[in-house]
């Protein structure tokens, strides 16, 4: 993939693949594109040059809702519940686009998060930090999505509630969902990723298993603090 | 006795008329707090569209009336509103097009927006002046009243009468059904949950899938529906006068913030707290303490804490406590 | 110069249409347009300052434009010594007690923290005082309503030259502007403008019905004017030999005598009025010209400068230090005086006030229009604005009735249609407005003369 905001490209020639079932992480340093990488895939950004495809359909060409359909789905960094809504109501509206029944996809999700279940009808804004982003996995798990990107899920969450997180997306991670994060927090986001891109100035000048990267010694002086 | 006087004077005074205006109020309050939470802007038409519908209205009542239809009993505007309702979806509709969406799609800022509502204000007041002219009209016919003071008088053996004019139970209703429609439309519907999603947060909205458009035509037609209801409501109850509509638009705004601008809920309280506000400071209360006080200290003034020139004050008044200790509204909870 | 070269163009047409007029229909009607003119420029210039400096939305004009006329009233009007005399007392008295009861609602906001009990306690001030109000002024000023009401019932004024008004006014005006910023700026945008167009009707509320003050809608009338009145200029000598001098050769045309007499004496009529408007517009140009540079200056200013980074980016002002609040509170302020400037100068032409005739559409929301058309930001431009805005809206009704004829030339005269239409032609006028107002925003989005700013 090759693509920028008009002037200089943000990204190139970086390729990012993920597999069903497994948890990719996206690292680097400030400004190393990541996000533009991340908007890239969503459709929120026009590539020069390259594709994205899924389960090999090329998709570089669709608008950001047509590939929700095509099985995307993104929860973005920060407003990523509907606050006003109620739990129930806000994973109805994940499955916006989906023609059939969406109570057993919310069973589902239910099954996943239980706590979810017990607070259906409570109005989102009124949950904590930690329940909010089950609520935010559960609206973006709602499109059976094949894909599911996250961006720095981490972000303002406290350590406890970061375990919490992790263990979720570990849990979404077995439903057989391509995962894939960005994350600044290079140590945590490889400790669950399976496999790791670290992106520099726009390419991916490391990838690798989660453990090869973090045993790395240049991928540990440049990133992950020696 | 005396106090049974009392009692049924304010009933007679303040509560029965404070209830068909406010709810006239809160329909208009309804849309305006609607319009501001999905398209984003303060919509100064307001006023001037509930005119537009309101004559409309009037003219197919007009039509029916010179073609022999009518209810009986019930104001002949009663089947026109369908029809003016009709035309004042296509007029939202149609300025939606061909103004609103330019701004939209640019991501103008709410401001520009609210200007160019300054604009299609004017558009609309030229409209319906030219139309139907800025006079005064009275279209109610049918039974006027529903309980008549001398009747009340007669069935209770009291001094005072307890009138019930027809206007203001259709008013209230038309209000109720119409009001319980839309919140069971934006609760439980899928159409109407979205609408809520898309208000609460637009950019996750966008990433659900939901149709920004379809979202944003919606949203116009229910405030036709409103605005068209709503001011017939008031034209039948008073009367349709250009200038008052445009005026009620400050009323209306103002329960839009009291009830915490975009929380169409809110709005509908905040309807009935600037009626009741506003009838309860303007009316003299002489004759209620007469009723209420031996008659060694009967009061000899009027008892009016505030003249009725000035209930404009008292919207005022309430905006600005309300904005001072409590920017978000009185009513807190969920938004839309 | 170059860069200059629009605003000119632009001057010059809008001068060429208004001496058109004057060609066309007459030089009285054009100049009564100019005169208007010139005071729309002086509102837009106010609203200017506020929407264009700092981006504030006022729509409280019509209630600052209301209180300019009212200064011109309170100081034009001889003193009605026989209301004085009745209730003059205890006016004043309440007077005192209105300023007591700020001070102490002030006393008590600096005394004491945030809390129910402060709340409260400014509660029991306000209800005790209006009580208090109430109990005296009411008696007050049902005698003084008493006093002839026909023609006097009020207070009076202070009986000094209506010029002085000009100044009273801008501050009867700025004092609003400073009790209502104090409430309401740092509102959202939105909020801001409701409240102001609320403050608005009810200053319009205030002056329609306390009689007391300003005769409320029984229009005060024959307001001394700053300049001769026709009657008087043409029985002067000066006068009458000034104008025919100036027809010299249209007199000499005719050989009668008596005729000529005829003819010089109707000259004479006409150029009074024309004379008269000429002397407006001489008072009105000095005001709009010493506006224009001190509003240029300050533009230019550092505090111009300032006003602008607010504007821009209220947050990197604030962080920088700049007081955002203060400043506001002062633009709003200095604009409002500017419009209170130009209600009082409108009385002052009109010679009378008339408080039933202060609508929010012509008051308020047209003079917004002028600001968007002109230029926002753009002195030169608001002054356009006003100009240009005010002659379509006085040309409206011509130009609708010259179309209407034009496209319904084919029905017959007393067709239904065709004399509907003739009968709405004032309201074709709003028409015009709505859309030329969102033409402009849409094709022409800064107005006719965007905001320049020199780099220096």
């Amino acid at each position: 993939m090759t693509g920028g905001y008009g002037g200089a490209d943000i990204i190139s020639s970086c390729t990012i693949n993920v597999d069903r079932g497994e948890i990719v992480a996206i690292l680097g340093p400030n400004g190393a594109g990541k996000s533009t990488a991340m908007k890239a895939m969503l459709g929120l950004l026009n590539l020069k040059s390259g594709k994205v495809s899924i389960d090999g359909k090329d998709i570089s060409k669709l608008t950001p809702q047509d590939r929700v359909k095509e099985g995307i789905s993104f929860v973005p960094q920060s407003r990523n519940v509907f606050t006003g809504l109620s739990v129930q109501e806000n994973l109805e509206m994940g499955a916006f686009l989906r023609k059939e029944r969406v109570e057993e996809i919310i069973e589902e999700i239910f099954a996943l998060f239980p706590i979810l279940k017990e607070k259906k009808t409570q109005i989102v804004g009124e949950l904590s930090g930690g329940q909010r982003q089950q609520v935010a996995l559960g609206r973006a798990l709602m499109t059976k999505p094949s894909v599911l990107m996250l961006d720095e899920p981490t972000a303002g969450v406290s350590p406890i509630v970061m375990d919490e997180l992790f263990d979720h997306i570990l849990k979404v991670k077995k439903t057989n969902v391509a995962i894939i994060m960005v994350e600044q927090n290079a140590k945590q986001a490889l400790s669950i990723a399976d496999r790791g891109y670290v992106l520099v100035t726009g390419e991916n000048k490391f990838s690798g298993t989660g453990k090869e990267l973090l045993n790395d010694p240049e991928v540990r002086r440049s990133f992950l603090g020696g | 006795m005396e106090i049974i006087n009392a009692i049924v004077l304010l009933l007679n005074y303040i509560f029965v008329p404070a209830l068909s205006y406010g709810s006239q109020l809160a329909l208009g309050a309804i849309f305006v707090s609607l319009i501001y939470g999905i398209l984003r802007f303060a919509y100064f038409t307001a006023g001037d569209l509930m005119s537009f519908g309101t004559m409309f209205t009037i003219l197919f009542t007009w039509y029916f009336q010179s073609l022999g239809i009518n209810l009986g009993v019930l104001p002949t505007a009663l089947i026109a509103i369908p029809f003016g309702i009709t035309v004042t979806i296509f007029y939202v509709l149609i300025k939606d097009k061909l103004v609103f969406s330019y701004y939209r799609f640019k991501k103008s800022p709410p401001v520009q927006l609210a200007m160019v509502s300054i604009g299609t204000m004017f558009v609309t007041q030229a409209i319906v002046r030219i139309v139907i002219g800025p006079f005064d009209r009275r279209f109610f016919d049918g039974e006027k009243f529903i309980l008549k003071a001398n009747e009340f008088k007669e069935m209770t053996g009291l001094n005072e009468g307890l009138t019930i004019k027809s206007t203001q139970v259709i008013t209230l209703l038309v209000t109720i059904i119409v009001v319980s429609i839309l919140f069971w439309f934006l609760n439980k519907t899928k159409t109407g949950k979205s609408m809520r999603a898309y208000s609460d947060n637009e950019d996750l909205a966008l990433l659900s899938g939901i149709d920004p458009k379809k979202v944003v035509m919606i949203t116009w037609v229910i405030a036709a529906i409103l605005a068209t209801v709503g001011g017939t409501l008031y034209g039948l109850d008073k009367s349709f006068k250009p200038f008052t509509y445009f005026n009620n638009m400050l009323p209306i705004f103002a329960a839009a913030i009291v009830g915490g601008i975009g929380n169409p809920f809110g709005a509908f309280l905040g309807g009935y707290v600037i009626a009741f506000s506003e009838i309860l400071v303007t009316y003299a209360y002489r004759k209620f303490f007469i009723y209420l006080l031996p008659e060694s200290i009967e009061p000899d003034s009027l008892l009016q804490l505030l003249s009725t020139d000035y209930k404009f004050a008292v919207s005022f008044s309430i905006l600005v406590v309300v904005l001072l200790f409590r920017p978000s509204g009185i009513f807190k909870g969920k938004v839309l | 110069m170059r860069q200059n070269l629009d605003v000119i163009a632009a001057y010059l047409i809008m001068l060429g249409l208004i001496i058109l007029v004057g060609f066309l229909q007459s030089w009285s009607i054009a100049l009564s347009i100019l005169c208007f003119c010139l005071i729309s420029a002086v509102m837009t210039m106010g609203a200017n300052i506020q929407w264009g400096y700092a981006g504030l939305i006022n729509f409280g004009i019509m209630g600052y434009t209301a209180l300019g006329g009212l200064a011109a009233v309170l100081v034009s009007v001889p003193p009605v010594k026989e209301a004085w005399q009745v209730g003059g007392l205890s006016m004043i008295f309440c007077a005192f007690l209105i300023a007591f009861m700020v001070f102490s609602i002030r006393f008590i906001l600096k005394k004491y923290n945030k809390s129910n009990k402060r709340n409260y306690g400014i509660a029991l001030v306000i209800i005790v005082g209006l009580i208090l109000l109430r109990l005296i002024s009411g008696p007050a000023i049902h005698s003084i309503e008493a006093v002839n009401p026909a023609t006097t019932g009020f207070l009076g004024g202070m009986g000094l030259p209506i010029l002085f008004s000009w100044i009273v006014g801008a501050f009867f005006a700025g004092a609003l502007a400073y009790v209502i910023g104090k409430i309401a700026l740092g509102l959202r945008a939105d909020y801001l403008a409701i409240a102001t167009l609320l403050i608005s009707e009810i200053v319009i509320a205030v002056i329609k019905h306390e009689d007391w003050l300003s005769r409320g809608v029984k229009n005060v009338i024959g307001l001394k004017r700053p300049v001769p009145y026709e009657i008087d200029l043409q029985t002067k000598e000066w006068f009458i030999n000034l104008v025919a001098k100036f027809n010299q050769s249209t007199l000499n045309l005719i050989t009668d005598v008596m005729a000529r007499e005829q003819m010089l004496k109707q000259l004479v009529i006409e150029g009074s009025t024309v004379f008269v408007k000429l002397c407006f517009v001489g008072l009105f140009s000095i005001v709009v010209i010493i506006l224009l540079i001190i509003t240029q200056k300050a533009l230019y200013s550092p505090w111009g400068r300032m006003m602008r980074a607010i504007r821009d980016n209220e947050e990197a002002a604030n962080a920088m230090g700049k007081n955002v609040v203060k400043q506001h509170l002062l633009i709003f302020v200095l604009g409002s005086a500017i419009v209170g400037i130009a209600g009082a100068m409108m009385v002052t032409y009109d010679g009378l006030f008339t408080p039933g005739s202060y609508r929010p559409m012509r008051y308020t929301f047209l003079i917004w229009v002028m600001v968007i058309v002109g230029g926002s930001g753009n002195n030169f431009g608001a002054v356009l604005g006003g100009f240009a805005v005010w002659f379509l809206w006085i040309e409206a009704a011509p130009i609708a009735l010259f179309l209407i004829n034009l496209f319904t030339s084919g029905l017959e005269e007393t067709n239904v249609l065709r004399v509907h239409l003739i009968e709405s032609i004032p309201y074709f006028r709003f028409l015009m407005m709505g859309i030329g107002l969102l033409l402009i925003m849409r094709y022409r989005p800064k107005g006719i003369l965007p905001e320049k700013i020199k780099h220096v």
